[in-house]
């Protein structure tokens, strides 16, 4: 079954085409990987489907419903929640009221029922704990629930931030650049986060310049160079195309 | 809960103690004063949530004040000249509208204060709602000037409109009757209970506040204010998140407004001033930002000195001054716990270093 389709969509930034007539699928309960040289658009594509960016012409479909020209918001509250390539945690907030800012979209208190502490929000806050110390716990962030979320080391800056996306409770999650910035052991324990967030029943869409990581973890890999796809297939398979490895070593390759 | 609540208890416990020590000393005249600076402190401590909490800074409270308080002045005293009749008397029955004598002994039927201070509220929500839909889109300067833009446009139009009284506002503005028969008014008799009823409201505005910080929104709004883009992959809807906190603290302004015009007896346009919107603003600033007890303690200070006529005529220019101070020296205010280590490595700073980096 397919969660997301994107169907011919472009972008032009004055004089640059950074994204052109780009078509893909994820299936339901994949793993996908999107990778090219930098500056190939992916993070503009991640823009574009999550809806930071209205796309030129084309259409985005996501869970059945077309979801082209939503604002970032109703995208997320669809169930599809992303992060970025640089980190963008809260800043001045502890490493639990980051990940309980994931719990929005699950929670309903406005702001009448806040200023007036009604009841039936006492009961929401506590599940909204519960459920945030749920995922620091599965993340092994629980030490660092007081700590202020970007005083942490930079690898668990990241943990945080995916985990911050979990709490959201996502059917798709995107996840740019993932294991950037992180030593070996920091982004193997990276890819064993994610391939445990696939059999929790995510999807997820990635953008990564790890190789290694992306053929081990990924289920299916587009590549884009230019802003334009140029393959799309499985690990193995993308290993040995020849178009690809051009456009990663260069033409004299 | 119990940390939320106890500084409230405390402050209570602070009001009562100033109105004790007025009592004993002989200076309950300074409780007229002490109310008129709870009042701006209403206003002040809805910007602190504004400014601090969803880091959106406005320019142009004042004029929300001025809505507040014009919109009230007016309906309350404008003789609106209607025949008896039915029509009348059905509405002055509900207690829509209100005869009584002027100071010159003749009769007025006006809007009864309640209704014109619904009036009042809802007409500064309707704006705030149509003004910071597009405002608030800017980000920084922009919005800084776009706001102060909003405060100048009300000064102008209440300085230039005739029926507002011009340079001169409006006076003769009637109290303000509660339903325990008590009356919201500047007369000397009911010092102690509008003393009271005035900081009794700040009180519950900061509960309503400090309740508000403390939930989920408040929570999305400090997400908002730290990181919107990250807000926004959150399902958070900034937009409207800060939209609904400009509103919210343009009705504590109006509110104010509306009050203190009743209590004062009238208002004129320097209410409206752009000098008024920067003080606020300075208040906040000075109290650490995002810090709702710092706001209102320095309000309590401030407004105080500033009323009983300590700054002289230099009123504005320290507030001014205080803004300036505050953005060059101590960016956070100075209500914060850190300071002592700010000022060391403020002394301890080198040129040297400085050129380097
Ligand atoms: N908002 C923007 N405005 C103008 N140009 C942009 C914008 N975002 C990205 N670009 C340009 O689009 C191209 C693709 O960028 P990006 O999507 O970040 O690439 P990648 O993530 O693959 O490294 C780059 O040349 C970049 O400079
Ligand atoms: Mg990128």
């Amino acid at each position: 079954m397919t969660l997301l389709s994107v169907r011919g969509i472009s972008k032009r930034f004055g004089g640059l085409q950074a994204v052109s007539d780009l078509s893909f699928d994820v299936a339901a309960g994949s793993i996908k990987a999107l990778i090219g040289p930098n500056g190939a658009g992916k993070t503009t594509i991640f823009n574009l489907i999550s809806g930071f960016l209205p796309p030129d012409c084309g259409e985005i479909v996501f869970g059945g419903a077309e979801i082209h020209g939503m604002s970032s918001c109703e995208v997320a509250a669809r169930g599809m929640v992303r992060t970025f390539q640089h980190i963008r945690l809260f800043p001045k907030m502890t490493v639990l009221e980051n990940i309980m800012v994931g719990r929005h979209i699950h929670s309903r208190a406005g702001f009448l029922a806040g200023m007036l502490n009604l009841p039936f929000t006492w009961g929401e806050e506590r599940r909204i704990r519960e459920k945030s110390f749920e995922i620091m716990e599965l993340l092994g962030i629980g030490a660092h629930a007081g700590t202020e979320a970007i005083s942490l080391a930079y690898g668990q800056q990241r943990v945080v931030e995916v985990g911050r996306a979990l709490a959201c409770e996502p059917k798709l999650l995107l996840l740019d650049e993932p294991a950037a910035g992180l030593n070996m052991r920091e982004t193997n324990e990276m890819g064993r986060l994610i391939s445990r967030i696939r059999e929790m029943g995510v999807t997820v869409l990635l953008v990564e310049h790890d190789m290694s990581l992306v053929m081990k973890i990924s289920d299916e890999v587009v590549v884009v160079s230019y802003g334009e796809k140029i393959a799309e297939d499985r690990p193995l398979a993308i290993q040995k195309n020849r178009e690809v490895i051009r456009v990663y070593l260069g033409d004299d390759a | 809960m119990a940390r939320r609540y106890l500084p409230v208890a405390a402050f209570a416990g602070l009001i009562v103690a100033i109105q004790l020590a007025t009592f004993f000393t002989g200076t309950a005249y300074h409780l007229t004063q002490l109310t008129m600076t709870a009042y701006y402190s209403l206003v002040t401590v809805g910007l602190c949530m504004l400014i601090g909490y969803a880091g959106q800074i406005s320019l142009g409270h004042a004029g929300f004040f001025a809505i507040g308080g014009y919109v009230t002045a007016f309906l309350t005293t404008c003789n609106l000249k209607l025949h008896p009749g039915v029509l009348v008397s059905v509405l002055e029955k509900s207690g829509l509208l209100v005869a009584r004598s002027d100071a010159y002994g003749g009769s007025l039927l006006t809007v009864h204060p309640w209704p014109a201070c619904g009036v009042a509220i809802l007409l500064a929500v309707v704006i705030a709602y149509l003004v910071g839909g597009p405002v608030l889109k800017l980000k920084g300067h922009y919005l800084a000037m776009a706001t102060l833009g909003f405060g100048i446009i009300v000064y102008r139009m209440v300085l230039g409109t005739e029926f507002l009284g011009s340079a001169d506002g409006i006076s003769d503005v009637p109290g303000f009757p509660l339903l325990s028969g008590m009356l919201i008014t500047g007369n000397s008799s009911a010092r102690v209970s509008n003393y009271y009823l005035a900081w009794g409201l700040v009180i519950l505005g900061m509960v309503l506040l400090l309740n508000l910080i403390h939930s989920r929104v408040g929570r999305a709004l400090a997400a908002v204010h730290g990181a919107e883009d990250a807000a926004g992959a959150m399902g958070i809807p900034t937009a409207r998140y800060k939209l609904n906190t400009f509103v919210l603290s343009a009705v504590f302004a109006a509110l104010a407004g509306v009050l203190l015009t009743h209590y004062n007896g009238g208002i004129g346009p320097s209410e409206a001033g752009v000098m008024k919107s920067v003080r606020y603003v300075a208040i906040v600033a000075i109290g650490g930002m995002a810090n709702l007890w710092g706001a209102l303690s320095m309000s309590l200070v401030l407004n105080y000195l500033s009323l009983r006529g300590y700054f002289g005529t230099y009123d504005d220019a320290v507030f001014g001054v205080i803004l300036i101070l505050i953005m060059l020296f101590a960016p956070d205010g100075l209500l914060r716990r850190h300071i002592l280590s700010d000022l060391k490595r403020a002394v301890s700073r080198n040129p040297a270093e400085e050129e380097a980096s």
